[in-house]
């Protein structure tokens, strides 16, 4: 699983070899570990005139201590970082020293009515851009185009080509995203600016992001261990992604039920025991398996909060050689299961209030690949299923979302012919794979309390991928 | 006996023209430059062999021997012997301070007429010995026997030859106050270009005032100079944005066209009651309403070392149910053109009124047009202790010229020290 190609850029030859000879040069992109800040380093805070979220992102950036800087105009952003007791300091790009950089650029662009304001956000970063630091954030929080007049909407549209070329601009493991906040959500924000400021999200970037959802957060989230007292079900977690949700839901406070296939019941029982939770070891394609977990969540837990449908298989051929037993096989996982499964759970009550949907698609269900149409079929089905259901959820309280991982670090990847695997690792804006936590850490953030407002996104841990883009 | 406070009035100042570091004003000492200044006064209002409420003065930079400097220009000057004196010292804020005292009495009827003025040389500047050397010999003195003596000065070695040299550094921070102006000029963002176009515009206001006559009676010649010898009138901002910085590494903005030079002179103001001034028929300019001192914590809180006249001011507002936009002029010291500039920044940012003034709005933008409309410090030069005097005695006129109205004046000092004051004109 080791990239040697990364290991031997970040030599001090290697580094010498990749500029001159231009190769990519993929940085060790920094992770979250437990008790460290939401970011280290100082947050530069922006706004376009007439915007109304400064007032929110001052509010998170002030309770996660982050040292933040703004500009003296907009007066209202001032006004806003006072009000949040946030005690920002002044920063004037024309007076800066070369030294004075940031670990996240965040800007509130929902002030821009119409495509001449659009150069605010030039404004804005043009003389900031460049003083983004090694896996800095650039952050752009915007309105829901669709929300506003024609001018607003193309304007706030625009901003999805300005966040994405900026991904693919900024160097050294820094990553840019962007917010459409729904008028009224402004107090929802916080879960996603966490994970976002955060190296939570380090593997997330050139992704879009909505918080459009009406449930409200709850208060009092302890943010350290925002699943304290949940429990969470993921399938597939005996190995690779799947352990790695296990592990980070766990750490995030739930009690994890993991449920894999019987063959595997020995590396479940070993991950399940190493985290503190519970294995159930069925096949979620046999008929029974969606009211046995049912049973069993209602039984040992009064039910679950958190439903992680991971488990996914592939059996490639190419559609002319494809037999309808892999064709099924890949389907009844991939697509079938997860939705018996949520009706099983809906059915009998099973979701607690507050409950969260979340599964797993791929960029292969974005951008379809060859030897892979079962797959990208089930994958695409995915999507399908978080639209399908994201109103329906929102109504009961809860949220349906999905991670589209791209390339990420596993045993199956490790498997590949060597062309294809550095293809895959090299073709995306951080010039490297994933790794399983960079999946699961999203799927935390969906997954948290916090997160009631984030509903029928799908994300993709990708690197910004060149696939599917 | 008074025992209700009086108003204050400010009768008049006048100072000597401002000299650079060893320039005319090389070989005179604060004793001289003050001396003169109080004769000055004395030929202007009359004062020859009168015995005033007293006289209150000071020096930044005093000799030792100066250990009661003002009282003995008193006694060198034209004045009344009898007439008593003390000496004040408040870094920068020396002069104004030193005008706050003697205004107090006044209104609190201890004394009916007061001179307030202040002098600094930076030419004639006390040399101490070395502070090694001086132990050394503070160690034969004290001993008993001659063979002690000896013992003693036997320390002495050569390198205690090299004298204590007056610094303008903060004793707590070691920085220079250049040094500590440069960090608030990066925290308040403040750029190069707004800088220099205040000092351009100090420049080119003070030589309009000489221009316009306006300081015909409040600038004495003295040693030959007429005019403040730092005065450019032809300064631009084309020739101010050519110098080099000096402050704050090589990328600081603070150069030595927008910073103060350090400077000789002298300054005082004939300060009394409304009666005292009606029985010599001495119109009155201004009052001197009131006053107000604040400190930052430099050290350990890390505010800015000159910001302490952002909180007085915020303060003295509040006492006095005054908003910020109430006055016709305000008068800020330009210790430094980014000085000026931050306080007027943090003035406008919700986030300092809020987090550091405890305010719930900002105190606002003022009207740049009434700042420093005669120039200020940037284009006369700062002689410590002397610009109180200059500018209650030019506020004074302005306010009397005008006839009404209210100004402001705010004096940041060494040691984050702020003092500042209310003047209102006569009607």
């Amino acid at each position: 699983m080791s990239d040697r190609y990364q290991q031997l850029v970040n030599t001090p030859l290697g580094r010498i070899v990749t500029k001159q000879v231009g190769l990519p040069a993929p940085v060790k992109l920094e992770r979250y570990e437990p008790g460290a800040p939401v970011i280290d380093g100082p947050v530069l805070l922006g706004a376009a005139p007439g915007g109304r979220l400064a007032g929110a992102i001052a509010r998170v950036l002030a309770a996660v201590g982050a040292e933040t800087s703004t500009p003296m105009e907009p007066k209202a952003l001032r006004t806003a970082a006072a009000d949040a007791g946030l005690e920002a300091s002044v920063f004037n790009p024309e007076a800066a020293a070369e030294e004075d950089t940031f670990k996240a650029l965040v800007f509130d662009a929902t002030g821009i009515a119409d495509s001449e304001q659009l150069r605010e956000a030039w404004a804005f970063f043009h003389p900031t851009i460049r003083r983004v630091r090694r896996s800095g954030r650039v952050i752009v929080l915007a309105a829901p185009p669709q929300d506003g007049e024609p001018a607003a909407h193309i304007a706030q549209r625009a901003l999805e080509g300005l966040t994405r070329s900026i991904g693919k601009e900024v160097r050294r493991g820094a990553t840019a995203n962007l917010v459409y906040v729904r008028a009224g959500a402004e107090a929802a924000i916080e879960s996603t600016l966490r994970f976002l400021l955060s190296p939570r999200s380090a593997y997330v970037s050139g992704q879009v992001i909505r918080i459009t959802g009406e449930a409200p957060v709850p208060e009092g989230i302890d943010w350290e261990r925002p699943l304290n007292g949940l429990v969470a079900m993921v399938t597939g977690a005996s190995r690779g992604i799947g352990e790695s949700i296990a592990e980070v839901l766990a750490r995030e406070g739930a009690h994890v039920l993991g449920v894999d296939v019987p063959a595997m019941e020995p590396e479940l029982e070993a991950v399940t025991a190493r985290i503190g939770g519970s294995a159930l070891a069925l096949d979620i394609t046999d008929p029974s398996s969606p009211e046995a977990i049912a049973d069993h969540l209602l039984e040992r837990h009064g039910g679950v909060d958190v439903v992680v449908h991971n488990a996914g298989i592939t059996r490639d051929k190419t559609l002319g050689r494809m037999d309808q037993e892999r064709w099924d096989a890949v389907l009844n996982v991939n697509l079938i299961a997860p939705q018996r499964i949520d009706r099983a759970l809906f059915g009998r009550g099973a979701v607690r209030q507050n409950g969260r949907v979340i599964a797993v698609s791929s960029i292969s269900g974005i951008a379809g690949n060859a030897g892979q149409t079962n797959y990208a079929t089930s994958k695409a089905g995915v999507i399908g299923f978080v639209e399908a259901w994201a109103p329906e959820l929102a109504k009961r309280g809860a949220t349906v979302n999905a991670v589209a991982p791209g390339f990420i670090e596993t045993r199956m990847t490790a498997a590949m012919p060597i062309a294809t695997r550095e293809a895959g690792r090299r073709m995306n804006s951080l010039s490297q794979g994933g790794l399983p936590i960079d999946v699961a850490e999203t799927i935390a953030w969906f997954a948290g309390p916090g997160s009631s407002a984030v509903n029928g996104n799908v994300v993709r841990v990708c690197g910004q991928s060149l696939i599917g883009a | 006996m008074t025992d209700t406070p009086r108003r204050v009035a400010v009768l008049g100042g006048i100072r000597i023209p401002f000299a650079r570091q060893d320039g005319p004003y090389a070989r005179a000492s604060n004793q001289d430059m003050l001396t003169a200044t109080l004769d000055a006064l004395v030929e202007r209002f009359e004062l020859h062999g009168e015995t005033l409420g007293e006289v209150a003065a000071g020096a930044v930079l005093k000799h030792s021997r100066d250990f009661n400097l003002t009282r003995e220009c008193v006694l060198g000057s034209k004045l009344a012997p009898e007439t008593p004196a003390y000496d004040v010292q408040q870094a920068c804020g020396t002069g104004l301070e030193a005008t706050i005292l003697t205004a107090n009495k006044i209104a609190l009827g201890q004394v009916d007429c007061a001179i307030a003025g202040g002098v600094d040389t930076t030419s004639d500047a006390p040399i101490a010995i070395n502070e090694d050397l001086r132990e050394v010999l503070l160690e034969a003195k004290r001993a008993k026997s001659n063979a002690g003596r000896l013992k003693a000065l036997a320390k002495i070695r050569p390198q205690q030859i090299v004298p204590e040299i007056p610094r303008n550094a903060e004793p707590r921070t070691g920085l220079s106050m250049g040094e500590h102006t440069a960090r608030m000029a990066k925290e308040w963002g403040i750029g190069r270009r707004e800088q220099d176009e205040l000092a351009a515009a100090s420049h080119r206001k003070l030589a309009a005032a000489y221009d316009e006559g306006f300081l015909d009676d409040l600038v004495m010649p003295f040693l030959g100079l007429e005019r403040d010898q730092n005065l450019r009138p032809d300064s631009s901002l084309e020739k101010l944005a050519k110098l080099k910085p000096v402050f704050g590494g090589p990328e600081g903005t603070m150069t030595a066209g927008n910073s103060t030079p350090l400077s000789d002179g002298a300054s005082a103001v004939l300060l009394a009651s409304e009666e005292w001034a009606a029985q010599r028929g001495l119109p009155v300019q201004a009052y001197f309403v009131t006053a107000q001192t604040a400190a930052v914590d430099h050290v350990h809180k890390r505010e800015g070392l000159l910001m302490a006249p952002a909180y007085a001011i915020a303060r003295m507002l509040a006492r006095t149910g005054l908003s910020l936009q109430d006055f016709d002029f305000y008068e800020i010291h330009e210790a430094f053109a980014a000085q000026v500039l931050c306080t007027l920044k943090a003035w406008e940012d919700p986030v300092f009124c809020r987090e550091r003034l405890g305010l719930d709005e900002p105190l606002g933008a003022i009207d740049r047009d009434k700042l420093n409309v005669h120039g200020g410090s940037l284009g006369a030069g700062h002689p410590f202790g002397a610009t109180g005097g200059r500018i209650v005695a030019g506020l004074a006129k302005m306010l009397h010229q005008r006839g009404q109205g209210r100004g402001l004046v705010s004096i940041c000092a060494a040691g984050g020290l702020g003092v500042t004051a209310i003047m209102e004109a006569a009607q």
